[in-house]
């Protein structure tokens, strides 16, 4: 279902075709990174850490070495120190420990062999001496006084250098005062709230193929956000020029921010160079889950003010992202995510804490889902204290175009409002809450980015197209660009072949990430197209013999007003142009680059029908509804996919998902058994509403999606449960044994 | 590099395997502690089926042995002796895709595509045995099988629609 503002005039954007990828993935032909083979090729394995927190005395490599079919070994001592400047620092001591390993499952030591089992083999039987240290495992442990260190190279990010601290960040955003409002307000509810590490879960592990040649020139193929960051990573962590590691990309398995940084690649790159060979390696599940990046863990406080009339007066919040054993801005980063109501008085203090736990990389929308969890699970709680529908709560206190986010920006023109009418106005929440069940409402916030990208279009002799971006695709977004191309190109859909190109074969493009790829590398492509046009143009009018001001480009053909179209009379089709390219002036091409400005954020309101089975504590959810504003939705099946796989990553984040770690920092639930995503069964269909309020910024209006979708369902679900049982959950998971110890708990 | 080492992998002992595979009679060479999964990937050459966890939890190497769903991370490769084994590659006919592989394109069933030869399989071994399905026994019968895109929606609305377009045929 689509709502649509201003009813779209397009012939391509907003139509369905099957994406271009698509056959090679239906038949079993799409290569991902580990289906590639190159001849001659040895296998990698890892020596990871028993330890959540030791220091490295010794490493004897020997009885690995002297192993059946064992090329090389590796190790810390193998990679240059990078200067703690370095942007890449952090990430280079991620991939493999030099001197200290501070996590369970950190990288010590790598192993090429002919086989893989031959390297499994031979990791295991590197001998490692620790000393061990205290492993700090909770935020509270980590923020406490006198706390031992997490890692002693940390210290406190935009703040003059002093001594090394288990904090990266300590922010504070306010406006307007806080204190007088809460103290003025009629209503004032306050809660805390924790959530566990939670894993992308992408079903594809880490890959990559490594040839390094004996002159130093380094090719990669690898599953990756951004090839690109790929480049610049492994050349970094190696201390190489970027031009001497070409990357391309392999079909991804997912990634939901997750592959926006690197694990195995510089090391397979050491581990081929000092071989002479190809060297691939390929993750377990359980070293993803052990090595690879969650999401933060989070402990939050939320204090709302409101008037009886249901103004919103103050947010006062303290949030701390635990974020594993190396620095990020993960608390900066969810004070800003705030953003979805005028809140005239607010407060948030945030902190970013390290803990002896894996490095935490992106995931979809990151830091928002555990903001939004806590806030807008304190909404409801205003709505439900004043007695008024959670949607009109919302209504009247929407964040609109000027109004300021928590970081003191001022929205663009934004589609909060248009998604909660939506939600209104839609069948679910006109419908009656069926039988023992109940229901809830959330909303959520991403801004979105922009960054750099680039496109290249080239014409063919026969008029059809080639479009070549950096940006991996990762839900359908060559689909995205192939239609954008075409409408702007006027050539149907199928003409195009949109292509991934690899880093020196296409202009430098940021990663896939912050929903940007179709907004951003989609503007690029116009952009090419636009000059490939004024190209098409000059060239009608030299075989027309007009002047090009005369010559209009309409619906894939060049017409001209004064001539009354082409040679015949007719207007000039891009085929006929690209057929005469010889004797025209050469080959048809344009590229274009951009940083591009103007993301536009997006909002979505999510509605769960759930019931609760009290004797379990079991959560089935029966009815959900994503409504979400896309801006203008290219391709809308994809749109709907990034509403519904984001809903349902927040669904098993809100009921199932959680790293379980044990007293000595050790992950007790490391596999697809234990880590229990949801499946099929545990799910209705995922409703949803498409709502375009056209970013003013792109060509055709475009949003990025990707994110925004698993903001909202953790506070649905939460919200639904509260309406069903009286229970205030506010511990993600919201597993059965918790809700169960939660309902026995309950005031009768 | 010593001598030593070489002779040593050589005399790694190997069983020869004879099965059909997608409608061919294949043999091939392998060792006793080698997946029936790693085996297809590595020495017959076809990576359709892919690795998510190794541990039968992901689904994504599932195959059809005699007509049945396996995970073949589970299955030893000397196991497949005398099988009919069936992998997303058999799938199609000729340029005729199997209206399953047809409906998850048209439907956008999968986005970045690594479940996807897992839940073909399954959804192809659910309508043989039950070609009317509910939405509920769909969900069930492919309850095997993990995605992580798509929130499954599409992926159920594409079997409905090859479960109609099936009976139809």
């Amino acid at each position: 279902m689509t709502a649509t503002e201003h009813p779209p005039a397009y012939k391509y954007v907003g139509t369905r075709p099957i994406r271009h990828d698509g056959y090679d993935k239906v038949i079993g032909k799409a290569r991902f990174a580990a289906d590639l083979n190159l001849p001659g090729q040895l296998h990698g394995a890892i020596h990871r850490s028993p330890h959540a927190h030791a220091k490295i005395l010794s490493i004897d490599t020997s009885a690995a070495e002297a192993m059946p079919g064992v090329k090389v070994v590796v190790t810390g001592d193998d990679f240059p120190a990078l200067d703690p400047k370095n942007p890449n620092f952090d990430l280079a001591a991620n991939i493999i420990a030099r001197g200290v390993a501070y996590y369970h499952g950190h990288a010590i030591a790598a192993v090429a062999a002919n086989t893989k089992p031959e390297a499994q083999a031979a990791a295991a039987a590197i001998k490692v001496e620790y000393e061990l240290l205290p492993a700090v495992l909770s935020i509270d442990e980590s923020m406490a006084d006198g706390a031992p260190l997490v890692n002693e190279t940390n210290h406190t990010k935009f703040v003059p250098p002093g001594e090394p601290s288990n904090l990266s960040t300590i922010t504070n955003l306010d406006r307007g005062d806080v204190d007088d409002a809460l103290a003025a307000a009629d209503v004032v509810i306050e809660r805390e709230f924790d959530c566990a590490h939670v894993h992308q879960g992408y079903i594809e592990p880490h890959a990559c193929v490594v040839d390094t040649g004996p002159d130093g020139k380094t090719s990669v193929w690898c599953s990756s956000q951004g090839h690109f960051r790929v480049r610049s990573m492994t050349a970094d962590v190696l201390g190489w020029d970027k031009s001497r590691v070409k990357v391309t990309p392999a079909e991804i398995g997912g990634g939901f921010g997750g592959k926006t940084t690197v694990y195995l690649e510089p090391l397979a790159a050491r581990l081929s160079e000092k071989a002479g060979k190809p060297v691939k390696m390929v993750m377990s599940r359980e070293e993803v889950l052990r090595a690879t990046g969650p999401a933060p863990e989070a402990k939050m406080k939320i204090k709302i003010g409101a008037t009886n009339d249901g103004e919103l007066t103050a947010i006062d919040g303290w949030m701390a992202y635990g974020v594993g054993a190396f620095g990020d801005m993960a608390g900066l980063i969810g004070a800003m995510s705030v953003a979805s109501y005028k809140f005239p008085n607010l407060r948030m203090e945030t902190y970013t804490a390290l803990t002896n736990t894996p490095k935490s990389a992106a995931y979809r929308a990151p830091s928002a889902p555990h903001a939004a969890f806590a806030i807008e699970s304190v909404v409801d709680e205003v709505a439900l204290e004043l007695g008024m529908d959670p949607i009109e709560l919302r209504l009247k206190n929407a964040a609109v175009e000027g109004d300021l986010t928590a970081m003191g920006m001022p929205h663009p023109r934004v589609g909060l409002v248009e998604c909660l009418e939506a939600l209104k106005a839609s069948d679910h929440y006109n419908s009656e809450v069926p039988e023992g069940a109940a229901r809830g409402v959330a909303v959520g916030f991403w801004f979105n980015i922009g960054e750099e990208s680039s496109a290249t279009v080239n014409l063919n002799e026969d008029g059809t197209a080639t479009v070549l971006t950096g940006s991996p695709d990762i839900g359908g977004s060559r689909a995205s660009m192939a239609l954008m191309a075409a409408e702007r190109l006027g050539i149907d859909v199928y003409s195009i072949t949109p292509v991934v190109a690899d880093t020196e074969a296409v202009g430098f493009t940021d990663v896939t990430e912050g929903s940007r790829a179709t907004f951003a590398t989609g503007k690029a492509v116009v952009q090419a197209c636009d000059m490939i046009i004024d190209e098409l143009k000059k060239r009608a009018a030299s075989i027309m013999s007009v002047d090009v001001d005369q010559v209009a480009w309409v619906d894939g053909a060049a017409v001209s007003a004064g001539h009354g179209g082409g040679e015949g009379g007719e207007p000039l089709t891009l085929a006929a142009i690209t057929a005469q390219a010889k004797r025209t002036g050469g080959p048809l091409t344009a590229t274009a680059s951009l940083n591009a400005a103007g993301a536009g954020p997006s909002f979505a309101v999510h509605c769960a029908d759930i019931s609760v089975d009290e004797e379990t504590g079991v959560v089935s959810v029966l009815r959900y509804t994503a409504v979400q504003d896309a801006g203008t939705a290219i391709h809308p099946s994809y749109v709907e996919g990034q509403f519904q796989g984001g809903s349902v990553q927040g669904i098993g984040w809100a009921l199932n998902e959680e790293y379980i770690y044990n007293a000595d920092g050790v992950m007790d639930n490391a596999s697809f058994l234990d880590y229990r995503i949801p499946v099929a069964s545990d799910l209705p269909l995922i409703e949803t509403i498409i709502v375009e309020v056209p970013n003013p910024a792109h060509p055709y209006g475009v949003r990025g999606v990707g994110e925004t979708g698993i903001v909202p369902p953790m506070a649905t679900i939460a919200n639904a449960i509260n309406a069903a049982t009286g229970v205030r959950m506010t511990s993600l998971p919201m597993s059965p044994p918790k809700l169960l110890s939660a309902l026995n708990k309950r005031s009768k | 590099m010593s001598l030593g080492k070489e002779m040593s992998l050589k005399k790694m002992s190997r069983t020869h395997v004879n099965c059909t595979i997608n409608g061919d009679e294949v043999d091939f060479l392998t060792t006793d502690a080698t997946s029936l999964l790693d085996a297809l990937r590595d020495e017959v050459g076809l990576t359709g089926a892919k690795e998510g966890c190794g541990t039968g939890d992901c689904g994504a190497c599932s195959v059809l042995v005699d007509g049945r769903i396996q995970c073949s991370c589970l299955i030893f490769a000397p196991e497949a002796e005398g099988r009919h084994i069936t992998t997303v590659e058999g799938m199609a006919d000729g340029e005729h895709l199997h209206p399953l592989q047809q409906t998850f394109l048209e439907g956008a069933a999968l986005q970045c595509g690594i479940c996807t030869p897992g839940f073909l399989l399954a959804a192809k071994a659910l309508l043989d045995e039950n070609p009317a399905p509910t939405e509920t026994e769909i969900r069930y019968g492919l309850a095997g099988n993990l995605c992580r895109c798509t929130g499954y929606d599409k992926i159920i609305r594409a079997v409905q629609e090859a479960a109609v377009q099936l009976k139809g045929a």
